[in-house]
Order: C-alpha cells, then sequence, then structure tokens
C-alpha cells in the first residue's frame, strides 16, 4: 500500500519532514505531498546524505532503491520554448520503496543542464552506490543515457551504449551521429 | 559418510593455484539466455570476478518513448520481456490509468488476470525449461515447451499474435475472448495441472538437479533488498513482498477478492493448501534451489488465479473497455508504478507535459536490477556454477537492455 510520506510518519511521533530537517539541514528545499506520488525535492549536493538517512537512521527504512530517472525539461523547438513558462533543466528523479513498510517515496533534485552552463562538462551529484549497492548500475545507465556524473561512484562508465559512443541520448537536444565505426546512422 | 573437506574440489585447488585467465562467456553462449556477455576472471576452475557487459540489445525504447503517443508505445513494451508481453503491456496500460485516474470495466479487470496469470505461466514455464536446459538436462525444455505451446495457441485466438500481443491497452483490452475459448483455457487447465507432477520428478527432486542448485549461488536476504531485486529472486531469499498484494491500490484492485497466498518460506515452511514436493536436504533459503521452486510454486498459484478469473469474468456483464484515442492528450504531472511481472518488478515512468506525447517514458527493468547482483553470487564459485546461478535469476535480455 502506497501512503502519503508524512502521513506514516506522522503516526510514530514527528512529521517524517520534520525529522529529515532536523537529521539534514537545508536539505528539503521542496515538497508536493498531494501529487499522485508526494515527492520531496532535495538539493542536489544534500542526496546522498539524505538518502544514508532514508536507508539507514528514519524510523521507516527505505532500504531498496527501485529506480533513477533523470527527466530532461528543453524545449528544442524555438515557437514551443518561447511558450513554455519552465526553465530548461535536468530532473533526477529517485523512487525509493521499503520492504518492511511497504511503502514508497519519491525524492527530486533540479540539476543544471550542464555544469556552470559550459556544454559538455557535465553536472554532478553525489552516488548513492554507497547507500544502495544497486545503485551502482542505475548510476551507471543515468550517466550513459541522460549525462549526469556521479561523484563518488566506484565505476562509472557507459553500460548500454559502447564505451566510445558520443553524446548522451536521452536529452533533449541529443542528435544522432551520422556515422559509428562505418555503419551509418540516420 | 559424510563429505570430508577433501571431497570439496575448490579447497583442493587452492594448492595447484595456475595463471589467471579472462574467459568470455557470451554473446552467443546458450546459457546466457540471450544477448549477455559475461567476463570471468578464473584460476582454474574457480571464478573469482564476473564482470556482466549488457548493452548487446539496446533499442533506445525510452527515447521512442517520447516520439509516439502513449497507446503507441505498448508495441514497444511488447518488446521489452517478449517471454511475458501481457504483463509489460499490462504495467504501462496502468501506469497511464494512474496518470488519467481511469478505471477499466469490471470485465476488463477480470479479463486482464486471466491473461496476465496465464502469461506467467508461460514465462514461468520458459524460466523452468530453459534451466534445466542450462544445467544439461534436455528433457524438461521440451516438456515445458509442449504446453506454453498450447497458452501460445490460446493468446493466438484471443489476440491474433502469439509473442508480441498489444492486446492489454489503456483503457481495457484490444477485443473480447472468441466464442467458445473459456472451455478451451478451462480444458487447458485440467490437462495441465497433473503435468506440474513431472515437472517436479523432472527437476525440482530430481538428485542430480539438487545436487547442481542447492547451497549454490546463495542471495543473502539483506544483499537481494539492497540490490533492488524483485519476483520470485527476492521471495527466493525469504522476503516476503509481491506487489500482486502490497503494491499500489490502481494495482491492487485488481485483484481485490482473488485468494491467493505469496509464494515465499514463512516460519521454515511454504504456503501449504497444495502438495508440494518436500524441501530436500542440502538447500539453503536464497540458493538457486529454492528461486526455482518459487516459480514452480507460482505456476499452481496462477492456475488458481485464472480459475477464479474465469468464474469471475463469466459471471460480468459489459464490454472489455475501449481503447483509449490514439492522439489522447494527458493530464499534466507524472505517475510511477511497478507490477508485479514474472521476471520481477516492473516499474514504469510516466511524465506528462500535457500533450498526446509522453515528455518522458521509462522503463524500470526487473531483470536489470535482478542481473546487477550476479557479481556478487559468481564470486567464488566454480565455472560450472555460473550458468546455474545466471540462469537461477531468470533473465530477459530484452528486458534489461531495452
Amino acid at each position: 500500500m502506497i501512503l502519503n510520506p508524512s502521513v506514516v510518519l506522522t503516526m510514530r511521533g514527528p512529521s517524517f519532514l520534520d525529522q529529515l530537517r532536523d537529521a539534514v539541514p537545508d536539505a528539503v528545499v521542496g515538497q508536493n505531498l498531494e501529487a499522485l506520488d508526494p515527492w520531496i525535492e532535495i538539493a542536489p549536493d544534500r542526496l546522498a546524505d539524505v538518502c544514508r538517512w532514508l536507508a539507514k537512521v528514519s524510523p521507516v527504512r527505505f532500504d531498496s532503491l527501485q529506480c533513477i530517472t533523470v527527466v530532461d525539461w528543453l524545449e528544442t523547438d524555438p515557437k514551443k520554448a518561447a511558450k513554455v513558462s519552465w526553465q530548461p533543466r535536468l530532473e533526477i528523479v529517485y523512487h525509493l520503496w521499503s520492504t518492511g513498510s511497504k511503502v514508497s517515496l519519491v525524492l527530486k533534485s533540479t540539476l543544471p543542464r550542464w555544469k556552470g552552463d559550459v556544454p559538455g562538462q557535465l553536472p554532478e551529484v553525489p552516488s548513492v552506490a554507497g547507500v544502495w549497492r544497486g545503485a551502482d548500475w542505475h548510476e551507471r545507465e543515468v550517466y550513459d543515457l541522460s549525462g549526469v556524473w556521479f561523484t563518488g561512484h566506484p565505476d562509472l562508465r557507459r553500460i548500454l551504449c559502447p564505451e566510445d559512443w558520443e553524446g548522451y541520448p536521452l536529452r533533449k537536444d541529443y542528435e544522432q551521429p551520422l556515422e559509428y565505426h562505418g555503419i551509418r546512422g540516420r | 559418510m559424510s563429505s570430508t573437506i577433501d571431497d570439496d574440489p575448490r579447497i583442493i585447488e587452492f594448492d595447484v593455484r595456475t595463471d589467471e585467465m579472462l574467459v568470455n562467456m557470451g554473446p552467443q553462449h546458450p546459457s546466457t539466455h540471450g544477448v549477455l556477455r559475461l567476463v570471468l576472471r578464473t584460476d582454474g576452475e574457480i571464478v573469482s570476478e564476473v564482470e556482466p557487459h549488457i548493452g548487446y540489445l539496446h533499442r533506445c525504447a525510452e527515447k521512442i518513448g517520447e516520439n509516439l503517443t502513449h497507446r503507441q508505445w505498448i508495441p514497444y513494451t511488447d518488446r521489452m520481456d517478449y517471454l511475458a508481453a501481457m504483463n509489460m503491456n499490462l504495467g504501462w496500460a496502468l501506469a497511464v490509468e494512474k496518470l488519467m485516474k481511469f478505471e477499466v470495466t469490471e470485465k476488463a479487470r477480470h479479463l486482464r488476470v486471466l491473461i496476465v496469470e496465464l502469461c506467467r505461466i508461460s514465462s514461468h514455464l520458459v524460466g523452468m525449461g530453459a534451466y534445466g536446459l542450462d544445467l544439461g538436462s534436455f528433457s524438461p525444455f521440451l516438456y515445458a515447451f509442449r504446453e506454453r505451446e498450447k497458452i501460445l495457441d490460446l493468446f493466438e485466438e484471443a489476440c491474433g499474435a502469439r509473442l508480441t500481443y498489444s492486446y492489454i491497452t489503456i483503457g481495457g483490452l484490444t477485443a473480447d475472448l472468441p466464442p467458445g475459448w473459456l472451455a478451451r483455457c478451462e480444458a487447458f487447465l485440467k490437462q495441465f495441472e497433473p503435468i506440474i507432477k513431472e515437472y517436479h520428478t523432472l527437476l525440482t527432486t530430481n538428485a542430480i538437479f539438487v545436487k547442481r542448485t542447492a547451497g549454490i549461488g546463495v542471495l543473502s536476504r539483506d544483499m537481494a533488498i539492497e540490490y533492488g531485486c524483485s519476483g520470485p529472486v527476492l521471495r527466493g531469499s525469504g522476503v516476503d513482498q509481491d506487489m500482486r498484494r502490497d503494491g499500489e491500490s490502481i494495482y491492487t484492485a485488481m485483484y481485490d477478492g482473488y485468494a491467493f497466498e505469496v509464494a515465499v518460506m514463512k516460519d521454515g515452511h511454504y504456503p501449504r493448501d497444495h502438495k508440494y514436493p518436500a524441501v530436500p536436504a542440502g538447500t539453503v533459503l536464497g540458493d538457486c534451489w529454492h528461486r526455482f521452486f518459487v516459480r514452480m510454486l507460482e505456476v499452481v498459484q496462477s492456475i488458481d488465479l485464472v480459475r477464479q478469473s474465469i468464474d469471475r469474468y463469466s459471471a460480468s456483464k459489459g464490454t472489455v473497455g475501449e481503447p483509449l484515442k490514439l492522439a489522447e492528450k494527458m493530464p499534466i504531472g507524472d505517475a510511477y508504478l511497478e507490477t508485479e511481472c514474472p521476471k520481477g518488478q516492473m516499474g514504469f515512468y510516466l511524465v506528462s507535459d500535457g500533450s498526446a506525447i509522453p515528455w518522458r517514458a521509462r522503463a524500470r527493468s526487473s531483470s536489470f536490477s535482478n542481473l546487477a547482483v550476479a557479481p556478487e553470487l559468481c564470486r567464488g564459485c566454480l565455472i560450472a556454477d555460473v550458468p546455474a546461478i545466471v540462469g537461477s535469476l531468470d533473465i530477459v535480455m530484452g528486458e534489461i537492455d531495452r
């Protein structure tokens, strides 16, 4: 059963969000607990601390990482881009699961599309492979397809694409190569 | 006589350490279930390190999803876990329905349970048959495929396809069952049920099979959870979790009123309402044998669920729903939903900007997480045990590479 995380934890003392705020100061920068899947927005540099708290300390242990996704918010069509209300950015989404309590939790974090707005410089996020070992492959996949650098990852390299592949296919402005080792693209 | 330390070939091997050798297994190796490449670092017969290389079947399904409407992506989900395509269709359809806050008709709900559980049987039959093949026993494969063919015949009659169905769709199902189908399905179940005993004789209680799987590749409970393993791999380690019972309400509502017990070892025994063979001596919870056995139990459980759904489907009136309009606009927002597929928890994540095309379509593969644990399980095992361990995870590469 999926419950609103704030509801789950108020049953055991102070609300979940307050406990998280106490444990990791300046980490929570936003939340939407009314959404279809309630989520908490975390400052990117505090992600690993928050995850460690959620997995090892919090009263409900989120002991399993189900999925890491990066959503690229970039409108490539200039006509449509003039109309959209949001800023270009990357959104990294973590889906956590507690096998003991059978509840899920969604963490989101906003990253610049490129570090320091220099195209080619990957935005950085602390790796959570030290919290859940299963995060290793998920982070490699995100790095491979969406171009996010996970600092502190034990072995960050491409996983689905070949090692010499160029570009990050799930970025909205990705362009398919014309040629790869003599194989015609497009 | 009990076995002594001298009987363990690995211990003798340590006296004669040989040069380290890299052995390439796959991507065209029959026991790698598709195009998985494993690089083994070996010392004689002992494997010190296994490194899976994946991506040989990568088809950019997620990127394609950003260029198609929600309903158009269903055929691509077929090609993820192509052995359980019905379950994949359902996962995506439910994720979109969750975002739309849409509820299917009662008849569609029961037909979905029927089809999905039948597909689970066929997927587990492949898993079981191919696992026998991995361990050098050819007959179970033929026994399993003989029965699977009959399920595929039933599916062909219902939707026209034998493998990539696209039958379950957003809004319901593409068509109702043809006349006489239920009777043929019941006849199949009646004929199939006693055959499971043969499988248990061929594999589950077979002394050679037990010797090859008992105590091999033991996956501890904590490691299974930390790696995000799911499905029979997780339950084989004794974790009581099944999304059909523990998942989100939109998914569990589908199984509302159905009686089933999660196939997991609790208090030292498996659910007792069926006559299962006893757990052989030498097995350890979390080893290859237990992962295999959980699948066998789920076959029996699914037969039971199919029977229940036939009754409920026949009793319900109305239609099986209308497929969604091809270019239906979605509400703005995002939705993540995990369903219990035969291989594990398959998650679909959908981000919508309000248009008819998903802004982001994400497939969280269960086999991906299940395979990630293989290097841990294979560390220190014998080369011959690598196929036994990888086979017991029952992976399908189409889903890992997407």
